[in-house]
C-alpha cells in the first residue's frame, strides 16, 4: 500500500549513487531483494517505479526485483528451515523461539550505470 | 470482468518489450546479462534506511528522556481507541501519559482520547488518500508538541492497517496488535508480518462472543502458529473484562 513511497525512495537511493565522474549518467537497471515478508508487492511496486522514474535519470530503467524465501531458524536446536506456510514453530523440536533469517529484505543491491557521453546510442 | 482485464493487460505488457521492466524474478532475470556499455555499481543499502536512522534518533532521545514508547496497531474498527481510552483511564494516576494518533484524516479520535486528561496529537497523513502508516520523521516532529520531560509513556495510535506500519520502525519499544473477534480467526497467517513483529496481541470484543459464531481457540492457536511466544490478552473495552492482566503487564513492561 505504499510502494509508490518506496518506489521513490529507490529512485532517490540510485540518482545518489551516480559515481560524480559521470555527467551525464542514465541509469538502465535497478537490481532490488525484495523478501517475502518484506510488506510489498512487487507488482505495485513496478507499477509505482515507472511512475517515480519520469523526468529522472532513471526514465529508460528496469527494476528488477529477486525475491527472497523466509528462511526461519530455531534458536534452541539451531535447525534452520525455508518457511512456506505462516508457521513459526520449529518441527524438529517444537520450539516456538525461532528467528527470522531472511525474508524481511527491502534492499537495492546495485544500479546499472551508462554513460550516454561515452556510450554510442543503440 | 476484473480478472480477464488483468490477464488482458499483463498479455500486452509482455508484448510490448521496449519496456520489458515487469517482475520476472526466479525465471532468469538475475542471469540477465548487462546492457552493453553498462557499469554495475553496488550498493547494497536498506530502501527504507532514512525511516530506521531517524528512528535511532527517536529511540535514543526516548531513552534520554526516560520516556516509555508503544505503539498500538490493527486494521480499522479493532477497537484501538476504545482500549485506550480505557487503558488511560486505568493508568493516568500512575504514569504521565500522553498519546499520537495517526489517521488518514479526522481528529474524531484524538478528541475521543483527550477526554482522559492527557495531551493527544492527532496526525493525519492527508486528507485524500494518504500514507497508510506513521512513520519515524513524523513521530519526530510530532513529540515537538510535548515536553518529553513531563511525560512517562508515549502511546502511538498507528493508521488502521496490518500490512504497512509492521515495516516502519518509529522508535517504540514495544509494539502491541490489537484484533477483535468480528473479524477473522485467520487474521494472523494472512498478515503474519504483524504478529512477527508485536509483543503481544489483544483480542478485543469478547463481550460480543456469545452472540458469534467466532472460534476464539482457533485465534490463540493462530496467533501461536505466527508467534509461539506471544501473550495474548482477551479482553473486552466495553466491559473491561481482562484489563487488569493487560494492565499488569503493560507496567510491568514500563517499568522494565
Amino acid at each position: 500500500m505504499h510502494e509508490m513511497g518506496i518506489a521513490m525512495q529507490i529512485v532517490e537511493i540510485a540518482i545518489a549513487s551516480i559515481p560524480g565522474d559521470l555527467e551525464n549518467a542514465r541509469i538502465d537497471r535497478v537490481n532490488l531483494k525484495v523478501g517475502k515478508l518484506a510488506a510489498v508487492v512487487p507488482e505495485s511496486l513496478h507499477f509505482c517505479f515507472q511512475i517515480a522514474v519520469q523526468d529522472t535519470p532513471l526514465h529508460h530503467a528496469d527494476l528488477h526485483i529477486e525475491e527472497i524465501p523466509v528462511v526461519a531458524r530455531c534458536a534452541d536446536c539451531h535447525v534452520q528451515w525455508t518457511v512456506r506456510e505462516p508457521v513459526f514453530k520449529c518441527g524438529q523440536c517444537s520450539s516456538g523461539s525461532v528467528e527470522i533469517i531472511s525474508g524481511r529484505e527491502l534492499d537495492i543491491i546495485s544500479i546499472e550505470v551508462v554513460d550516454e557521453d561515452t556510450t554510442d546510442a543503440d | 470482468m476484473p480478472i480477464d482485464m488483468y490477464k488482458t493487460q499483463r498479455y500486452y505488457h509482455h508484448k510490448d518489450f521496449r519496456k520489458h521492466s515487469h517482475f520476472h524474478a526466479g525465471k532468469g532475470v538475475a542471469t540477465e546479462g548487462k546492457k552493453r556499455g553498462a557499469r554495475e555499481i553496488k550498493i547494497v543499502r536498506k530502501v527504507l534506511d532514512v525511516n530506521d536512522a531517524i528512528a535511532q534518533q527517536n529511540r535514543d532521545m526516548f531513552a534520554e528522556k526516560d520516556v516509555f514508547v508503544v505503539n498500538v496497531m490493527s486494521s480499522p474498527g479493532s477497537g484501538k481507541t476504545a482500549i485506550l481510552e480505557k487503558t488511560l483511564s486505568h493508568i493516568m494516576q500512575d504514569v504521565r501519559s500522553a498519546v499520537i494518533v495517526g489517521d488518514i484524516c479526522t481528529s474524531n479520535d484524538a478528541d475521543r482520547l483527550a477526554v482522559s486528561g492527557a495531551p493527544v496529537v492527532q496526525v493525519n497523513t492527508d486528507a485524500f488518500g494518504g500514507d497508510c502508516h506513521l512513520a519515524a520523521h513524523v513521530i519526530k516532529t510530532a513529540v515537538d508538541n510535548f515536553n518529553l520531560d513531563e511525560i512517562d509513556l508515549l502511546i502511538i495510535e498507528n493508521l488502521g492497517n496490518l500490512v504497512c506500519p509492521a515495516e516502519f520502525d518509529m522508535g517504540e519499544n514495544l509494539r502491541v496488535v490489537v484484533l477483535s473477534v468480528t473479524e477473522g480467526e485467520d487474521k494472523p497467517l494472512k498478515y503474519p508480518l504483524m504478529f512477527r513483529v508485536c509483543h503481544a496481541a489483544l483480542l478485543n470484543k469478547i463481550d460480543l462472543l456469545p452472540h458469534l459464531d467466532y472460534d476464539r481457540n482457533a485465534a490463540v492457536q493462530n496467533i501461536h502458529k505466527v508467534n509461539p511466544q506471544m501473550p495474548i490478552f482477551e479482553i473486552s473495552a466495553k466491559t473491561e473484562e481482562g484489563f487488569d492482566s493487560w494492565i499488569e503487564w503493560l507496567m510491568q513492561k514500563i517499568h522494565g
